[in-house]
Formats: structure tokens, sequence, C-alpha cells
């Protein structure tokens, strides 16, 4: 009995079934859009190209001993002094390594991906919290989005903006946006009903409780999706190294093809200091929003 | 003419809604509708509300009281019916008109407050100054004048998390103030507080109604809440099962529904000497210690024992009324003595 299920299987489902096609689709797709969309794509490569090299070239317009102070002073301004020594031996130590150069655009990256995807990803999450039917769609794109390898986006990027910097930031977006709407989404969604109900109650327009009541209450919320954003765009602007995206990436995956230990752990231990960096200082602000304080205020 | 007014108003969650109502009227009850999860939150409302009036909405929870608040200022739109606010109804008004009557006409005061949590009491407080427009130093300014009109002088500048529950509520009361509305919505304004500082809340509305003369609607559950406060009660649970003054409740409820919410009330606070005297019959009354009419039972004790001589209840004219015995008031107080079942119709069968 089984036998004959899995002979009629084999003859009329499995065998005739063509090769799986999606992946094909999705490479006509882009051979298409690459022919059709080219002014688009060339526009968008020299914008992003002129916002990273001049972020790059401002972050070491300054010798490095200068700006590592600025970036103890920005974590004591975020936090407080003990941040700020911390990130200060922090990025004293990154200085020390050969990689300053490297690190700084590696920042550069980081920062035009983020404050891209985060754009992006606030009015998303804005639509997500107040339309279920954009809510029910985007889930499951945020999902893909996130979960498929990050190597995957690099191949069509590449094919797009061919190698360099570029590809490395637009795949970051892409692969760094979803916490971001996520996080916006549900702090919204969060923010209690009686409170937007008193909006409504004294006649408030529906555009102003968003913009004097939901975001406020959402914006501990908020913040927590950028602090995600931004470790994301970190970890992913560092395999963008692999297609000549420069910074820290270019280090490490130069190393790997060289076995070159040392270069790979200076270069490594630059990224882990840079992510503190960048986590505890956005974790700081996140915290100085007028909500988060009056919530410490309550306990 | 009436600052509130409702006919045949109806409101009904749930799949084939119009067609709820239609059953409803034909004498469908509501049990049976919710069998379909069909549920008939607001049935037939018939009532209008005096300009300068406390109107007290009672009942249980899931008697309709919070989605009929919530109807009268249009956050809710009725299946069935009409509503007019100073005679203009509201079915007829769009979005954003409806937000202009909000904004002068109609203020709320939430069961948990609705406050802002990161601003300032007095930002709060300002909320609705700011939504119609107010320029800062205006609002800032209002907004201090109805801060102190609650009795929260000095905490201005205090976020709603260093406050106790009944000062938030007084910020709460406070925003609605210093809307300037002649309209006040209180959903459950008093039930999250303490008894002690529900009472202390209470007392200090009617004191502010005394001189504000607004129009409040006031839901409650708690019906020793609703006599207090109220001028006029409607006991609702989905219908109006009983609308009128809090003695007309107390001395002929409806029905058994309503009977039952009375068995539990503190009867010497709402009666008044009017209610528990007897006619004078052939006294000379001339020599009785008087008693002004609207007294409450509860302050009549003292002069009843310490009199040899009966009370003479007086009218606002010093005519003679009643008089009031301590037999008088225990008859009033005790609870009704079941009479014959010779008023009951046998039903046909």
């Amino acid at each position: 009995m089984i036998e004959y299920l899995r002979n009629w299987f084999w003859t009329y489902v499995w065998k005739p079934l063509p090769d799986m096609p999606f992946g094909d689709w999705m490479e006509t797709f882009i051979r298409w859009a690459r022919e059709a969309w080219s002014a688009g794509f060339d526009a968008v490569d020299a914008g992003l190209e002129f916002l990273y090299t001049h972020l790059a070239d401002g972050l070491l317009w300054l010798p490095s001993g200068v700006m590592v102070l600025l970036f103890a002073a920005a974590a004591w301004a975020a936090k407080g002094w003990k941040l700020g020594v911390g990130i200060g031996l922090g990025m004293f130590v990154v200085a020390w390594t050969p990689y300053w150069e490297e690190t700084m655009q590696t920042l550069a990256m980081v920062l035009v991906a983020a404050a891209i995807a985060i754009a992006l990803a606030i009015p998303l999450g804005i639509a997500a919290a107040e339309s279920r039917a954009f809510s029910a769609v985007a889930r499951p794109v945020l999902d893909f989005m996130q979960t498929l390898p990050a190597f995957v986006y690099l191949i069509p990027v590449v094919m797009l903006f061919s190698v360099g910097v570029v590809p490395g930031i637009i795949a970051t977006i892409i692969f760094a946006m979803p916490p971001g709407v996520r996080l916006t989404e549900l702090g919204l969604r969060q923010v209690d009903g009686e409170v937007v109900e008193a909006g409504q109650a004294f006649g408030a327009s529906p555009a102003r409780i968003l913009v004097r009541i939901k975001l406020p209450l959402a914006l501990p919320t908020i913040m927590a999706g950028l602090n995600q954003v931004i470790m994301l765009a970190l970890s992913m602007v560092v395999i963008a190294g692999l297609v000549g995206g420069g910074g820290l990436g270019a280090v490490i995956s130069g190393s790997l093809g060289r076995l070159d230990i040392a270069a790979g752990f200076n270069a490594g231990l630059a990224v882990v200091l840079l992510a503190i960096l960048l986590d505890r200082v956005t974790q700081g602000l996140s915290d100085r929003t007028p909500v988060a304080r009056a919530a410490r205020l309550a306990r | 003419m009436p600052a509130i007014e409702v006919e045949s108003l109806y409101k009904v969650f749930g799949k084939g809604a119009k067609g709820a109502v239609a059953q409803l009227k034909a004498g469908v009850p509501r049990d049976e509708l919710n069998a379909r999860n069909v549920t008939a939150a607001v049935i037939d409302h018939d009532w209008a509300i005096e300009a300068g009036e406390i109107f007290v909405v009672m009942g249980l929870s899931g008697s309709g009281k919070s989605t009929l608040i919530r109807m009268l200022n249009g956050l809710i739109r009725p299946t069935a019916g009409t509503i007019r606010i100073d005679g203009v109804e509201l079915g007829s008004l769009s979005k954003r008109e409806i937000r202009r009557l909000r904004r002068e006409k109609i203020s709320m005061v939430f069961q948990h407050f609705a406050l802002l949590p990161h601003r300032s009491v007095v930002e709060n407080v300002a909320f609705g100054l700011e939504i119609k427009g107010l320029n800062k130093t205006e609002r800032l300014e209002r907004a201090r004048e109805a801060v102190q009109l609650v009795g929260l002088a000095g905490h201005e500048d205090k976020l709603p998390a260093q406050l106790s529950g009944g000062m938030r509520q007084r910020v709460g009361l406070a925003r609605a103030l210093a809307a300037d509305t002649e309209i006040l919505l209180m959903d459950e304004a008093f039930s999250a507080l303490d008894p002690l500082i529900r009472q202390e809340m209470q007392d200090q509305l009617l004191e502010l109604q005394a001189t504000l003369g607004k129009t409040i609607v006031f839901i409650t559950h708690d019906l020793n809440e609703a006599m207090r406060i109220g001028d006029r009660i409607a006991i609702c649970d989905g219908r109006v099962k009983q609308l009128g003054t809090a003695e007309e409740i107390l001395m002929h409820p409806a029905d058994e529904y309503v009977a039952e919410f009375t068995a539990d009330v503190d009867r010497t606070r709402v009666l008044t000497a009017e209610a528990v005297m007897e006619p004078c019959g052939s006294r000379d009354t001339s020599a009785f210690p008087t008693v002004e009419c609207d007294v409450p039972v509860n302050e009549l004790y003292e002069p009843v024992l310490s009199s040899k001589a009966p009370l003479l209840v007086v009218d606002d004219n010093a005519d003679p009324l009643g008089v009031v015995t301590p037999r008088s008031i225990i008859k009033s107080l005790a609870p009704e003595r079941e009479s014959g079942d010779a008023e009951q119709e046998p039903q046909p069968a």
C-alpha cells in the first residue's frame, strides 16, 4: 500500500514538477530591473557614495586622539562619566590598532545605512500600527528580510551596483531595517488606549494624536528598535567587506584569505569596541527620553 | 432646550446589528441576541438632560454605560436613534465637525485618568487648550487656574507618577475643567480610587458644581455614589430600568432588578425628612420643634431623640408638611413588607 502511494507520488507529482523556479524568477527580475531602472540605481549609487565619502572624510578629518576624546564626551553626555571613561579607553585601544581609518570608514557606513534604515522603518512601523492589513502583509516580508542569510543579499546587490561601498550599504539597509519596523509598530500598539481616547475626546485630529500622544509614548520602544538596527547594521557592514565594502570588513576578509590571525584579531577587536560604543550610546539616549525618565520616577 | 437629548438610541455590536435593533424593538430579549454573539449594549434610551444637571448613569459592567457615554461625544456611533447636543444632531456632523464639538462643548474624565506620563501636571491640564489652539502662555495660565481650582496648587510641575491616585484624578478633572466646556462626561471617574478618597472627590465635585453649573453625565457602578451626587439617576441594564431622583428610586423601585440594588444603599443619607414624615393628622403642631424638609435622615436622629414631641417638617416657606417621629423613620427605612399578590394581574396564557 505504502509502496503504491510512493510510486503514485513519484510518477504523478514529483517527476512532472519542473525544476524549482523561484531562484530563476529572482534572477530574471534582477537582470530585468538592472536594465529597466538603471537611471534610478545610478542615482542611488551616486547619492550613497556621496554621503559615505563625506561622512568618512569628516570622521577622519580630526586626528584620532581628538576623536577618542570626542567619543568619550558623547558617551558622557549620553549616559554619565563612567561610560565616558569606558568608551574613552575602548576607543584608545582602537586607535592603538593599525585600523583607525578602517574603523572610521565602517562607522560611516553604519551611520549612513542605519540612518536610512530607520528613516524607512519608522513610517513603515506607523503604517503597520495603524493598519492591520498592512501589518499582516509586512510581517512575512520582514521575516524574510531578516532571516535570509546575509550573504545572499550581496549577490543581487553587487549585480545592480557593482562592487564597492554602496552595495554593502544597500544590503545593510535591507538587513538591518526589520527590527526598526517591528519595534515601532510594537511601541505604537502598546500605547495605553485610554490615553489615545483622551486625545480623541478632547477633539484632537488623528495626526495630532500620533505626534503628540502615540509617538512620544512609543519613543523608548522605537529607540530600542534604533539600537537593534544599528547593531545589525554593524554586523552586516563587516560582511559587506567581502564585496569590496572597505573598512574593517575588508581587513577581516583579507586576513581570512591570508590566515593572518593577528590582523584578523585586531580588526575584530575594533568591531567589538565599536559595537559597544554604538550600543551604549544609543541605550543611554533611549533612557533619556521623557517617557523613560517618567517611568523611572514611578518606581 | 435640553443640553443633551437622546431618542430611541440603540447600540448593538456584532454582525447584523441593524436587524438586531428591529428584533429588540419587536421585543426579543437581550440574552437571546447574546447567544448569537450579538451584543446589545444600549437599548432604546430615551431621555433628556437639562443644562446644569448632574445625570448619573448607573449599571453593572456590561450594562452599556461606557458605550453610552462614548456615544454622547461621538467616539462611538449609534446603531439607531438620535443624539442631540444643544439641539444639534450628532449624526448630521462630519468627523471634523464632531472634533470641533468635542473641543468646544464636551470634555471627559477617564477611569484610569489617561494622563500623559511624560508631561507635568500643568502641561497635562493644558492639553485640551493646546488642541484648541491657544498659545503657550495663555494655556499654561489657564491650566494653572484649573489646577488651583481642584486643590493641586503647588504640584504644578510634578509628573503624574509622583502623585497619588486621587491627585491624578484631580489632574484629569482639572484638564476637563480647563477646556471650559459646558458638558462634562465622567466615565467611572472615581471608581479606581480608595473609598475615602472617592468620597472626598465626590464632595469636591459637588462643591465645584455649585459654582460652575456644568452639565455632567456621570457613569458609575456604585449606587451609593450615584445617589450622593446625582440630581437624577438612570439605572441601566441595556435598557433604562428606571430614571428618577435618588429618593424616587429608593422609595419606589420600578422592578426587582432595581430593588436589588437599592437594598444595599445607605438610605439614611439619601432620604430626607420629607420622605420619612407622616401626616400631621389632628395633632396640634404649634409647639413642635421644626426641621427643614430637605434634611437627610441621618441628621434627624439627634433632634428626634432629644425632643419629647415629634419634629414638624416645614418647607422653604415654613409651611408645615408633616411630622417625623421615631416610628415614622423606622417605618420608612425598614424594607417594604411583602404585600399581597392582589396587584399582580394573572398572566394571560
